[in-house]
């Protein structure tokens, strides 16, 4: 018992074989370093609006400090079946389909431990969120990636998914707009996709927490698509459409039989979502419509002056149209994912996340986010152009082609 | 003018209103549309006065500036075919004067003036403003400190950036 080594011998094969996030060992790298501009952060830069943060405390001053069912305030259900009919035409039933997690990523674990067995496949587009694969491992099940890459736009095809689906394959998880690449699925292609997963009768895990932020046509939620309801687990939250990713709520919808099986794990593990971030979440479904726009119009303005910016610079990247993120191709300088990032921050002191911290096929790429203000967006670019053409000018070019200088529009990259 | 042209000076106005200090080749990247025709609509904005200046908002009480406001409420009797217009203009012409507006309610003009001290402002009160044609009366309130102006907090560490560095 001396050894510590001998301690990671109890430990869980399974948890043991799970890969630390790539994301934390960069994380380490810039927590070190001063006055550093950084572009490298999943969340909002604004803060919970006031409103939002003002009927929390009301709430508490009131004395709302106790559990709530485990399904979660039924207001807030209720609030939500009324936002998707609204938005959507698709109805959930408050009290039986639809339960109030502790944000997407509790969603997500539940969702994916209540329909994988051992063995089971789950299909999953690379690169994507860091989450998806540890958590299909943790429900031991077996991550299948569907490998997008740049050369196609990142774009999951009908094809690309059914050349994947064996006999265990038994669900499917997209995040729509796509995290890291900013990317889109557009209703015409998402027909598609949907038509493999119910002619394989798939789950659809459908990840929209990123709907809202769209800005190059609509968001399709998959659920309204037809016979996907009943196959759909929805997860959204209020972390990016709200800027309240550190309140931790958000939501599973989909038919009773699946929300009453993942209601029983969150019982068990969760017991219930916390009061004082649920009513606030109330608030910001009931109130928040307005401030939700602005900030909307706010990063697509900024995400324009991104497309620019790289343009300028001249990093191919296919058109970033949902989330807050832009995934420029950085192969023209030379460097890897991870050099490029590291030298980046060494040099110019800008902070971006490597692009194969999202699975392999992100290597080459880096994802800038631009939930920042003008100012360090501006002075952020600058840098990293000045840090490109040193790079470019030292005659490491790679796979540069001049050609491929623009902004990838419509057709190439509409798809993840 | 163009259809879309109203959303677009809009779109223009509510980006400078947040800052003054973009410029026109951002706003254009920002508006997707062209820098000639930004600076075109600027320009138009300018002479229709619908831009009416570019300011700097700034905390006197930081630079440790020796400066008095204060909030006038006047009460005046209108004229006949001027209201309160004429009078208004009359109290905005001082320089010390930095904002007139009309109320509803208990009085009339809420003036707002800023001097050097609290006897330069008071002089300014009883011996310019007071004693005015139509001015009835007078109530002066001296501000003791400001904590929001122009929908800018002044107070230092409201809602700095405190996310992580990095977070996927």
């Amino acid at each position: 018992m001396t050894n510590p080594s001998d301690w990671n011998k109890r430990i869980n094969p399974v948890i043991l074989g799970l890969q630390p996030s790539g994301i934390r060992r960069f994380f380490d790298l810039v927590a070190e370093m001063k006055g550093v501009i950084s572009l490298g952060v999943g969340e909002p830069d604004f803060v919970t609006p006031w409103h939002i943060r003002e009927a929390c405390m009301f709430s508490l001053e009131k004395g709302y400090t106790m559990y709530t069912s485990n399904r979660g305030l039924l207001e807030l259900r209720q609030e939500i079946a009324k936002n998707l009919a609204a938005s959507f035409g698709v109805s959930y039933d408050p009290h039986q389909e639809i339960l109030i997690t502790v944000g997407v990523s509790e969603g997500l674990d539940l969702a994916f431990r209540t329909i994988l067995c051992p063995g089971d496949e789950v299909l999953i587009p690379e690169p994507s969120y860091v989450s998806y694969a540890p958590v299909t491992a943790m429900a031991g099940a077996k991550p299948v990636f569907l490998k997008t890459s740049a050369e196609n736009g990142f774009r999951i095809t009908p094809e690309l998914v059914e050349k994947a689906i064996t006999p265990k394959t038994k669900a499917i998880i997209i995040c729509n707009p796509n995290n890291p690449t900013g990317a889109t699925i557009d209703r015409a292609r998402l027909l598609e996709i949907t038509e493999v997963v119910r002619a394989h009768d798939l789950i659809f895990v459908s990840d929209e927490i990123y709907g809202r932020l769209t800005y190059v046509g609509e968001h399709t939620c998959v659920p309204s698509l037809p016979g996907m309801r009943d196959r759909t687990i929805l997860l959204n939250g209020f972390s990016k459409s709200y800027a309240m990713t550190g309140w931790r709520v958000g939501y599973a919808a989909g038919n009773r039989d699946f929300i009453s099986a993942m209601t029983k794990i969150h019982q068990y593990t969760m017991l219930c979502a916390p009061i004082t971030a649920q009513i606030a979440a109330l608030e910001a479904l009931k109130n928040g419509e307005n401030g939700l726009i602005k900030m909307v119009e706010q990063y697509n303005r900024r995400r324009r002056l991104v497309i620019q910016a790289l343009q300028k610079m001249g990093l191919p990247c296919c058109e970033p149209r949902g989330a807050f993120y832009a995934f420029p191709d950085i192969r023209s300088t030379g460097l890897s994912s991870e050099d490029f990032a590291q030298l980046l921050l060494k040099e110019e002191k800008v902070a971006v996340v490597p692009g194969n911290a999202f699975g392999e096929q992100g290597e080459g790429f880096v994802r800038c986010s631009y939930s920042a203000s003008i100012n360090d967006l501006t002075e952020a670019f600058r840098r990293m152009e000045s840090f490109v053409r040193r790079r470019v000018s030292k005659g490491k070019v790679l796979t540069f082609s001049p050609g491929k200088n623009e902004i990838i529009k419509e057709g190439i990259c509409q798809t993840i | 003018m163009m259809p879309g042209e109203k959303c677009r000076e809009k779109e223009i106005l509510e980006i400078i209103e947040n800052d003054a200090r973009l410029n026109t080749e951002q706003i254009a990247v920002m508006l997707q549309t062209s820098e000639e025709e930004v600076v075109r609509i600027i320009k138009e904005l300018e002479e229709k006065k619908i831009i009416a200046g570019y300011f700097t908002v700034i905390n006197w009480d930081k630079v440790g500036e020796e400066k008095v406001s204060a909030i006038i409420e006047v009460k005046i009797t209108p004229q006949r075919d001027l209201g309160f217009d004429a009078v208004a203009m009359r109290i905005c012409r001082f320089p010390e004067v930095k904002t007139v507006r009309l109320m509803s309610g208990a009085y009339d003009l809420v003036v707002y003036i800023e001097g050097q001290t609290m006897r330069e402002v008071a002089s300014f009160v009883t011996l310019k403003l007071a004693s005015l044609e139509h001015v009835l009366s007078t109530a002066t309130h001296f501000v003791l400190k400001t904590y929001k102006l122009q929908g800018t907090l002044i107070e230092d560490d409201v809602e700095e950036d405190r996310r992580l560095l990095i977070t996927p």
